[in-house]
């Protein structure tokens, strides 16, 4: 075995030492030291397995998966969080899905709608109150096209019967009503409400939308939700590669785009994670062929371009071409100047769904390195697809705790951190640059060719800020 | 280095080729017409969107309103070396910790048991034996203080059996404190969450701690997420010479140095100092409606002398310190005195731009009636009052202060309403400042009314937290951004006038 694998393997050893015999059992077999061939039988790592209680894992829950991230960007929904008020709360307008349209009249993405559950309804049941709440809301907001019913915890242990609510208050309200059953108690992090909100969406919406014509470049674009535009700056490479963008998954999102979908020529997936499942119902039932793509760094998205085109005519190969032709020189500008002030910086990353592979690219054009990269609710084939990208002896780190990531950051000594807003203040005490991976850190785009100098931007500014420098550390 | 234009969303969306983008995007939305908007919009302003706007009775719309857990987290972080533990599903934690990041720009540590379907149906008894071993080996608490989520509640774990079953199987010491409180969603809001642990830490605390009268007087802040208002209480009680505890103290915790290192536990009340809090001479609340149950427990359990004041505004304040002085014995000091004339100074010099100024306020019910003295008390008119966790006896307590003020006459209280309400309000009856969370920005939006923000959370803008809002300083602070705020308005609007002037 390398010499760069066991010194890494010796390294989490002394990492899993100070967890409880059960514990560290579980823990060491989600850390793991990369071997990018796949020959190592002990570099892989297992996932989607239920945290050990009290290590402080940084997942959610099921609801997190179906109402943070999958329904809750569909603009013209009305997304209900019911149950109590928390849920809704703290979940309220922080992923930067953004949208066009009037919030509060035509589209209700930013808002907080919850049943607020009392005891009462913990008693007696919370569906007749649920019934009242969707009159009241259709009232209130008539150009609403849907309703979503996400539930939280209490919904599904006491009981109700949404989906037979949500039925008769669709007949009665003449817009669908879609019950999605992601209480949080349900799996082992956000990923299964993914898969819950990908059933509803087969379930209640999909194949139900009006598409006038058709034309033989119709493509969807899936999993992207639009975080500080992302989507966007995706859609206009595609369009201009002549690609006819019928449906955008669920960043900006429509109800009528969601119920289109099926009439694309291929579906586009960027989030691979949240909405593979989709994909596979719209292969296996409508006979739509799914490409993966990454659209993070120009060289990642020159091939991603190319993968897209082959599954079109010459037109569009020669289109793809024409676009890489003229980006390149603009991509290269923004190397230019800020791999130089980057380059063999080492990062560490611990994400979700996408990024913690699909932003390699990136940080090697600007000439960094990651050295440790890991998914909070990622599943194996995630994890296969992440192998081949990292170095040999990279640390692989499944549902890391909050412990895990603060050891490895001492030993691993990264220029920067990238993760979310649980781990980002640590960080900043530590005196690691650190810049969040799930919400640009309020910045963005990211993707395509208008995200990358936003990109590199924000990672130089976050390595190279002097504020750094003005920490006195206490010895 | 050469400089490259970079767009980033501020800019990036309004290029021409992304409006372009967007109107073909139109087609496959299927939206409504322009004009269908334009009408919705219209009648959403009107008095009778109002009417069918209160008429709802079974759905909160932007409330302001969070649930008991989080006060729980929030109060039991406050303890020396203490770890809030939470007994249900991880997804909350999760929430709780990412809301009090996003507020603070602090770490926040908390941990969860994760329960998932299987605790559901036997109970979640592994889920905190495995949960109190693991936390205890890896973060080393000198307290773990347990609270629960909806879904533990709805099943029914008991805590204080699970606990007990910790202690018997070894899995955590026998002297370590582990306090609880059932937290349930479904019941009150934070500030009930904050109050249910803070009785339960102090309760399980100073069990068998009664002994020699200490002299010292007991602070509680209540769910107060001003870290400035915790440094400035400690500052006059040292100017004043009160000997005292600061209970749930998270000062350090919300506000720690950087210094190159994370420490998990960076402060927190002293426990030795906590469990004498038996032995005060008294227990002083800085809020009401956060601490009800705690101070009924100091009162009757602890026969301690008790008093409940919010020191927003300058009469609250001089209450507080005649207060403390029957409590204590103790002169309040020239320096606090001066401090006061300073603080009266400063509103008597902007009185005339919130003079007869009408406001709008939506908040947590202690802050709202610390604002709405405060507000009369410079001649500004509370007119819109909306308190989403406010119950009865607020609307009670708030009205009975209203009464006291002719600047008081307009106004009204709204409780359990919530800020889709209040934009109906604002439209019907508009007024013109707005004060509240960053969430009420998106009224500011709808309705054009500048908005000042004081509460919780305060998300979009920075360090707001670290100012005080209490005792004669704080309320420079509050002056210093309401008044100004006016004024920053009054510049917009006359940009183009000659009323554009350079001194106010």
């Amino acid at each position: 075995m390398n010499r760069a694998i066991k010194d890494t393997q010796k390294m989490i050893e002394e990492v899993l030492d100070a967890y409880p015999e059960k514990a560290r059992k579980d823990r060491a077999k989600h850390l793991a030291a990369n071997d990018p061939t796949g020959q190592c039988s002990t570099c892989q790592v297992k996932s989607n397995i239920k945290s050990r209680p009290g290590v402080m894992t940084v997942r959610g829950c099921a609801y997190a998966g179906a109402k943070g991230v999958v329904w809750g960007p569909v603009k013209d929904q009305i997304t209900i969080s019911h149950g109590p008020i928390g849920c809704g709360q703290y979940s309220w307008w922080s992923r930067r899905n953004y949208y066009n349209g009037q919030t509060g009249i035509d589209t209700f993405g930013t808002m907080h709608i919850t049943t607020d559950f009392q005891e009462k309804d913990i008693v007696y049941g919370g569906d007749k109150n649920l019934s009242a709440a969707l009159q009241e809301l259709k009232e209130l907001f008539p150009l609403a096209k849907s309703m979503g019913i996400l539930s939280e915890c209490p919904v599904g242990l006491i009981g109700d019967d949404i989906e037979s609510v949500s039925k008769k208050a669709s007949k009665e309200l003449s817009i669908p009503i879609v019950p999605v059953r992601c209480e949080g108690f349900r799996g082992v992090s956000q990923s299964l409400g993914h898969h819950i909100a990908n059933d509803t969406i087969r379930d209640y919406i999909l194949g139900k939308g009006e598409l006038e014509k058709s034309t033989p470049y119709d493509v969807a674009l899936i999993g992207d939700y639009n975080i500080g535009g992302d989507a966007w700056s995706s859609r206009r490479i595609l369009e201009e590669m002549g690609l006819r963008v019928i449906a955008q998954w669920t960043g900006d999102a429509s109800i009528n785009e969601m119920g289109i979908a099926n009439k694309a020529k291929v579906n586009l997936i960027h989030c691979y994670r949240s909405m593979n499942y989709i994909c596979r119902h719209m292969e296996e039932n409508y006979g739509i062929p799914w490409v993966e793509f990454n659209f993070f760094g120009p060289t990642k998205i020159y091939q991603s371009l190319r993968k897209i085109a082959s599954y079109f005519d010459d037109r569009i190969k020669e289109n793809a071409e024409k676009i890489v032709e003229k980006y390149k020189p603009m991509m290269d500008r923004v190397i230019e100047v800020y791999r130089p002030r980057l380059e063999g910086k080492k990062v560490m990353l611990y994400v979700g769904g996408l990024r913690p592979r699909h932003t390699i690219g990136a940080y090697e054009d600007l000439g960094m390195e990651v050295i440790a990269s890991g998914y909070e609710f990622g599943h194996n084939d995630d994890y296969k697809r992440t192998y081949p990208d990292m170095k040999e002896g990279a640390v692989i780190m499944d549902d890391a705790t909050l412990y895990e990531l603060e050891e490895f950051t001492r030993r691993l000594r990264p220029d920067m951190v990238g993760s979310g807003i649980k781990e980002k203040y640590s960080y900043h005490k530590m005196g690691v640059p650190f810049r969040q991976m799930h919400s640009w850190d309020y910045s963005g785009p990211y993707h395509g060719f208008d995200g990358f100098p936003v990109f590199a931007r924000d990672m130089d500014m976050t390595v190279n800020n002097p504020t750094w420098g003005l920490i006195r550390r206490k010895r | 280095m050469t400089r490259l234009k970079i767009l980033d969303h501020n800019e990036l969306f309004l290029q021409p080729e992304y409006l372009e983008q967007f109107e073909r995007k139109r087609e496959f939305e299927r939206g409504p017409s322009e004009e269908e908007v334009r009408c919705v919009a219209e009648w959403t302003k009107s008095e009778q969107y109002r009417d069918l706007n209160f008429k709802r009775q079974h759905i909160k719309i932007n409330p302001a309103k969070a649930c008991q857990p989080l006060g729980a987290v929030f109060c039991a972080s406050g303890f020396e070396g203490s770890m809030p533990f939470v007994q249900g599903a991880q997804g909350c934690v999760a929430y709780f910790r990412s809301h009090l990041n996003r507020h603070f720009k602090e770490p926040f540590a908390a941990v969860s048991t994760s329960m998932t379907e299987d605790a559901a149906v036997f109970g979640g008894l592994n889920n905190m034996l495995e949960g109190l071993e693991n936390a205890y080996a890896l973060y080393k608490p000198k307290m773990i203080a347990v609270s629960t989520t909806c879904m533990a509640e709805v099943i029914g774990d008991d805590l204080n059996a699970f606990i007990k079953q910790a202690r018997d199987k070894g899995i955590i010491p026998k002297d370590l404190p582990v306090p609880f409180a059932h937290t349930p969603s479904f019941v009150g809001s934070y500030i009930t969450g904050y109050d249910n642990m803070l009785k339960g830490i102090l309760s399980a605390i100073t069990t068998g701690k009664k002994g020699e009268p200490n002299g010292r007087v007991n602070f509680i802040m209540g769910f107060d997420t001003y870290t400035g208002d915790y440094f400035e209480l400690k500052r006059l009680m040292q100017v004043m010479g009160v000997r005292h505890t600061l209970l749930a103290d998270v000062s350090d915790i919300f506000d720690s140095p950087n210094t190159g290192q994370y420490k998990l536990y960076p402060g927190g009340t002293l426990l030795d100092e906590a469990m004498d809090s038996i032995n005060a001479k008294a227990t002083v609340a800085l809020q009401r409606y956060s601490t009800l149950k705690t101070m009924e427990y100091i009162g009757k359990e602890w026969g301690q002398q008790t008093a409940v004041i919010t020191p927003i505004g300058i009469k609250n304040t001089d209450r507080f310190f005649d207060s403390l002085s029957k409590l204590t014995g103790l002169p309040v000091p020239e320096e606090i005195e001066d401090e006061r004339g300073r603080a009266v100074d400063a509103m008597i010099d902007s009185h005339p731009y919130v003079h007869g100024k009408r406001f709008a306020l939506v908040g947590d019910p202690d802050l709202l009636m610390g604002l709405v003295s405060f507000l009369m008390e410079m001649g500004g008119i509370p007119v819109h009052i909306v308190c989403t966790m406010g119950d009865r006896k607020f609307e009670e307590d708030m009205s009975a202060l209203l009464s006291e003020s002719p600047f008081g006459a307009e106004g009204k209280v709204y409780v359990g309403k919530d800020m889709w309400h209040l934009r109906s309000l604002m439209f019907t009856e508009p007024v013109d400042l707005l004060i509240g969370n960053s969430y009420a920005k998106f009224l500011w939006r709808d309705t054009g009314t500048p908005l000042i923000r004081i509460g919780f959370p305060l998300f979009d803008r920075h360090h707001l937290h670290r100012y005080p809002i209490i005792g004669y300083q704080g309320t420079i602070n509050l002056t210093n951004w309401i008044v100004n705020t006016v004024l920053d308005e009054m510049d917009r609007k006359t940009i183009n006038t000659t009323s554009f002037d350079v001194i106010r």
